[in-house]
């Protein structure tokens, strides 16, 4: 079972091959450059590399965001078009539970998230039990501040991800104290493409036609469009 | 093509707000051709929205490609090359559509070309008859407004452009403010032909050598007489408006395109681009160029808007002349005619 992973929904991107269960290899940058650009490249380059072709692969996982639309598509849209060409099955995977894979060893609740900007954020709440993740709450985009308050609330023990940390590490410190767990910063923030490929190795396929980005968030046309039809029945 | 093996080019196309693909033989044959509007999903905000134009290609593209390959009863594996739109267009839209060809093109090991969604529009008459050259294109639709001479196959000089709207915007914008449906263009058409011209919009010709075309001040000039009427408390005949603003745009693409035709001795003239679809437009260009003995090509009504048909006739030929698109092909929104 040969695995073909890619990430392009923030700003690191990451590809990675699968072997029956073994990272082949992987290739992962954390610069802001063009992912549009740079991905087939990579996924050329990777797959010269472990000495594979197309045609060898049995399936094919993308991260599906949250994070930035455009980044979002591109790799989704890769995946879906390689998939759906090879003729097998493709997974697209939450990029909150990608990066909560980096607190497999921590065992209590882990809060992967992605900067949403203007104070809010991407995320959800998760936790390894019997060696696999379960979402304690569902995904979201909220204001850190709000998200804070209703953890510190319910739990006692949270391991803080999240690529974006130094911007929010000073309130969660403020607001959680000793309940929260923030490593120092390094790749334990980063999204790592071999745990993209094993949590889509898990999953079962997508439908290859319909496997949407996970936006968390309408588009602001559609969301201001939804308000006014609200008003405009509240106010009849 | 005596004895030459057929060569078979998929084209893809996402640069505004259709999903499209299609499948053409030698260039000038559409083998299938495969276009998912999505006018339904943005008539509510009164036109297209980019990010939601993005985000539905996302869900249509395999869907349109799986469609495209049953409709011509092909399977990848028989098409020779991958030709997709680079650029103009939204950023975003267009990027869905190239890294779906990267996709495929990587998946399958084929040649990946991309195309200027200009080029593909000019080439959408292939599909009617061989070109002559020169050759003389007027493009002319949302987001375009362009006189183009070609000399041969793939190659474009581009001798007059807009400085301001393209026409198609200024239909658009006129339609609003006149408050009707979107898309407007075709309503503006329609109520013109039952109005009269009675108003004297302005008219831009610019230089006298210059080939450039400006519709902003018509544009300006037309809503300023639709707001003057209503501040006045007058009524105003929606089809004499529409009359006369589409009588001043015909004008002046048909005098300058009559013109340039001339200066370049153009062995064929070309119209392309969604406002090609437009009656007042047809008649004008048809009634300035009979008898004249150069021939006018106007592709059918459902060539002139955006499809893929067109990116794979003009992806064709670079095909033919050996031109290649690496993997970090990218989207060019504002990417040029050479
Ligand atoms: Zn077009």
């Amino acid at each position: 079972m040969n695995i073909l992973a890619m990430d392009t929904s923030n700003q690191a991107m990451g590809v990675a091959v699968l072997k029956d269960g073994q990272p082949l290899g992987e290739l992962s940058t954390n610069i802001k450059k063009n992912h549009s650009v740079r991905l087939m490249p990579a996924i050329d380059h990777l797959m010269r590399e472990v000495n594979m072709t197309p045609t060898d692969l049995d399936k094919i996982v993308a991260a599906k965001g949250p994070g930035s639309y455009t980044g979002v598509r591109i790799g989704l849209m890769t995946a879906k078009s390689m998939a759906w060409s090879l003729g097998i099955p493709v997974t697209g995977v939450s990029s909150l539970e990608v990066l909560a894979w980096q607190g497999r060893f921590y065992d209590s609740y882990i809060c992967p998230f992605f900067d949403a900007r203007r104070g809010l954020v991407y995320t959800g709440l998760y936790r390894w039990k019997h060696g696999k993740l379960e979402a304690a709450a569902a995904e979201r985009n909220i204001m850190m501040d709000d998200w804070l308050h209703e953890l510190a609330a319910t739990y006692q023990q949270v391991l803080f991800l999240g690529p974006d940390i130094q911007l929010h590490q000073e309130r969660i410190r403020q607001r959680m104290g000793s309940k929260a767990f923030i490593p120092e910063v390094g790749t334990s923030h980063l999204a790592n493409p071999v745990h993209l490929a094993l949590a889509g190795q898990e999953k079962p396929a997508d439908d290859t036609h319909a496997l949407a980005p996970n936006y968390l968030r309408l588009a602001e046309a559609e969301a201001k469009w939804l308000q006014k039809q609200k008003d405009d029945t509240e106010n009849d | 093509m005596n004895g030459q093996k057929d060569t078979y080019i998929l084209g893809m196309e996402t640069s505004c707000d259709e999903t499209a693909a299609a499948i053409v033989k030698n260039g000038r044959e559409i083998v299938s051709n495969v276009v998912a509007s999505q006018i339904d999903s943005h008539k509510r905000f009164g036109g297209v929205v980019p990010e939601i134009a993005s985000r539905h290609h996302v869900k249509q593209m395999t869907a349109v490609l799986e469609e495209t390959f049953e409709q011509a009863d092909m399977d990848l594996e028989d098409v020779d090359a991958v030709a997709v739109t680079e650029g103009p267009g939204l950023v975003g839209a267009l990027l869905v559509g190239v890294n779906a060809a990267k996709g495929l093109a990587f998946a399958k090991q084929k040649p990946l070309v991309g195309v200027h969604h200009i080029a593909g529009h000019i080439y959408a008459n292939r599909f009617q008859s061989e070109f002559e050259f020169p050759l003389l294109a007027l493009i002319v639709s949302g987001g375009h407004t362009e006189l183009v001479l070609m000399h041969e196959h793939g190659e474009y000089e581009l001798i007059g452009e807009t400085r301001d709207d393209a026409a198609g915007e200024a239909y658009d914008k006129v339609a609003r403010v006149l408050e009707l449906p979107y898309p407007g263009g075709p309503q503006i058409d329609r109520l013109a032909g039952e109005g009269e011209e009675s108003i004297a919009f302005p008219r831009a010709w610019l230089e006298e050598d210059s080939y450039d075309f400006s519709f902003s001040g018509l544009k300006s000039s037309v809503i300023n007489t639709i707001h003057n009427a209503s501040q006045r408390g007058e009524s105003f005949s929606k089809e004499d408006i529409a009359a006369s603003f589409q009588a001043s745009v015909v004008d002046v693409l048909t005098a300058k395109t009559w013109k340039a035709a001339k200066a370049y001795q153009a062995r064929q003239v070309i119209v392309a681009g969604g406002v090609a679809a437009n009656g007042g437009l047809r008649r004008a260009l048809t009634a300035k160029f009979e008898g004249s003995g150069i021939p006018l090509l106007i592709p059918p009504l459902k060539l002139c808007t955006d499809n893929a048909a067109m990116i794979a006739a003009a992806g064709f030929v670079y095909y033919e002349q050996g031109k290649r698109s690496g993997w970090d092909l990218n989207a060019n929104p504002s990417l040029s005619l050479k």
